[in-house]
């Protein structure tokens, strides 16, 4: 398994797509770090020091969006990218049958790809978080705390573990359809469908559930639950409550996606006092499992239908 | 002789299509066995079973001494598969590719780098070895599928239509290739075609197999000897084929 799993992230790093990948996210990350922390500087000087700031990079919004809400949209993107055609193309090629014909175990090759993509991927964002913060280090001139590492490096591991949900998602289908083509655009499908669809049409489908009503409490209560609900389907919004707590330990709420600028931030809607890191990690706790087992569960059945495929007409 | 496969009423039926019916056959330690038939005789199916790539429905078969459903691993250390329509990683040279696959048999680095370089050579590909696969000509690469067959050090060595496409100078390297490499290196083949004219040429035996079936198997002149009169006393496995075919 070992030496798939070499050949494999040999082959991710020489991609000319995981180049052009890496210098897309690249620049966007770096552009959006500049602008906030030119943002940063320009607000928050004069002030005492706050607390937290150095986390501030990536949760405030610069001109657009800040760079949790960007890696929420576009990392699906990543993982999508690099698994659409991890079986299929092989399949197509010929190649699979030979490797089949080799000494090694059918899993090894689906577990092989799906590891070396996760470590594709994680090597990426520990090298971006890094990049970024020592940007951040030079641009803002503030140092991070002990707890702000311990909390950039929860996060990164709950972008490894979002963005493998969809590198799991993209390598099912590409187990499932034949064609690239096909697998490519049914996880660009739905990748939409969960970020946009389900991303702004949550309080739509509550409100024809649950219709508000502004005077019964109790009905406000119930369209609030359902839209919470709603809205967890979606990996796309658990991911994204779930970095914005970890990353703002002061915020009151996991509700996201409120573009908030870095005064705001400090006196709005907040903590008191910021919460403590474990705290912080009960809160998303449930949040991160229910993401890892959805990529287990879909892992889980690309790996069940891939044992069971039959080889014929490879 | 011993025999280096054996299948018992083998039987594989898919979604109530029988593709291999009640299959009894055996190749012999190093001989060169023809394995014959028309497109979508269960030539395929077969080999899938005798790799453990697929379950039979019923009855057995055993590759080199072992079970292909309980021992999979066992049997693809030992039996080189050349599929039909061989593929390749097209972006990787010769030499990376079958480095690739050297890993896959766990053959140490220091020791694939000879293997490797002695298999090109056998099929005279050993110029070529750090060109990309993606420029090789169909020739080239049916050629370094042999050559990766050979990688493993195999007993037996299957060939699933390893003629097919090419032109006929490339026909005859590649049937003597696979006559050097049983006779020289004593490896067994089972050599799936169903051109004919040239598996006369090199298989010691053949089996015909129709719908699953086999209607016919032994040395060509002991077909030709079950009642069937060749034409002007020349033995071709052609007319032997056809017979069968047209008693249908």
């Amino acid at each position: 398994m070992f030496t798939i799993f070499r050949k494999e992230i040999a082959d991710h790093f020489n991609s000319t797509r995981f180049l052009i990948l890496f210098c897309l996210v690249l620049c966007v990350a770096l552009l959006t770090t500049y602008m906030v922390s030119m943002n940063l500087r320009s607000q928050l000087s004069g002030g005492a020091k706050a607390e937290y700031i150095f986390l501030m990079l990536f949760t405030t919004s610069g001109e657009f969006f800040s760079l949790t809400q960007f890696i929420a949209f576009f990392g699906p993107l990543i993982g999508v990218i690099m698994g659409f055609d991890a079986i299929n193309r092989e399949r197509n090629t010929g190649t699979l049958s030979k490797l089949l014909s080799q000494p090694v175990y059918r899993d090894a090759i689906v577990n092989a790809k799906f590891l070396a993509g996760l470590a594709t991927i994680s090597i990426m964002f520990v090298s971006l978080v890094l990049l970024l913060s020592g940007l951040g280090m030079v641009a803002i001139g503030v140092v991070p705390s002990g707890e702000e590492v311990a909390r950039l490096i929860v996060y990164m591991l709950i972008s490894v573990i979002y963005v493998g949900f969809w590198l799991g998602m993209a390598i099912l289908f590409s187990v499932i359809f034949r064609s690239v083509g096909t697998a490519a655009l049914a996880s660009v499908a739905l990748w939409i469908f969960v970020s946009f669809f389900i991303g702004f049409g949550y309080r739509f489908i509550a409100d024809v559930i649950v219709p508000p009503d502004q005077d019964n409490p109790e009905v406000m209560v119930k369209n609030a639950r359902i839209r919470e609900g709603i809205s967890r389907v979606s990996p796309v919004n658990l991911y994204s409550d779930a970095t914005s707590t970890i990353l703002d330990p002061y915020r009151r709420t996991t509700k996201s996606f409120v573009l908030l600028g870095p005064m705001d931030a400090i006196f709005m809607s907040r903590f008191q006092n910021a919460l403590p890191l474990t705290q912080s990690l009960l809160v998303v706790a449930p949040y991160l499992i229910t993401i890892l087992a959805m990529t287990v569960v879909c892992f889980g059945i690309s790996y069940l239908i891939f044992m069971k495929q039959e080889i014929r007409s490879i | 002789m011993t025999a280096v496969i054996e299948t018992a009423e083998l039987t594989k039926v898919y979604g109530g299509q029988t593709a291999v019916d009640h299959l009894t056959f055996e190749v012999r330690q190093g001989e060169i066995f023809g394995f014959l038939g028309p497109n979508g005789a269960g030539k395929t199916t077969t080999i899938l079973m005798l790799l453990g790539l697929t379950e039979p429905t019923s009855g057995s078969a055993r590759t080199l001494g072992f079970d292909p459903m309980r021992q999979p691993l066992k049997v693809k250390e030992q039996v080189g598969c050349m599929p039909e329509n061989v593929g390749f990683y097209d972006d990787l040279t010769a030499h990376e590719n079958l480095m690739y696959v050297a890993r896959l048999n766990s053959v140490p680095d220091s020791q694939a780098k000879t293997r490797i370089d002695a298999a090109l050579k056998k099929v005279k590909l050993a110029g070529e070895a750090n060109k990309r696969v993606g420029a090789y000509s169909r020739g080239m690469r049916q050629r370094l599928a042999i050559a990766e067959v050979l990688i493993k050090n195999p007993k037996l060595i299957i060939l699933d239509e390893p003629t097919l496409g090419l032109d006929p100078e490339g026909i005859n390297s590649m049937l003597e290739l696979i006559k050097v490499l049983s006779r020289e290196e004593g490896i067994s083949v089972l050599l799936c075609s169903h051109l004919l004219h040239q598996t006369q040429q090199v298989c010691d035996r053949v089996g015909i197999l129709n719908e699953g079936k086999l209607v016919a198997k032994g040395t060509i002149k002991e077909l030709a000897g079950e009642g069937i009169r060749a034409k002007e006393g020349k033995l071709s496995l052609e007319d032997i084929y056809m017979r069968y075919f047209q008693e249908e």
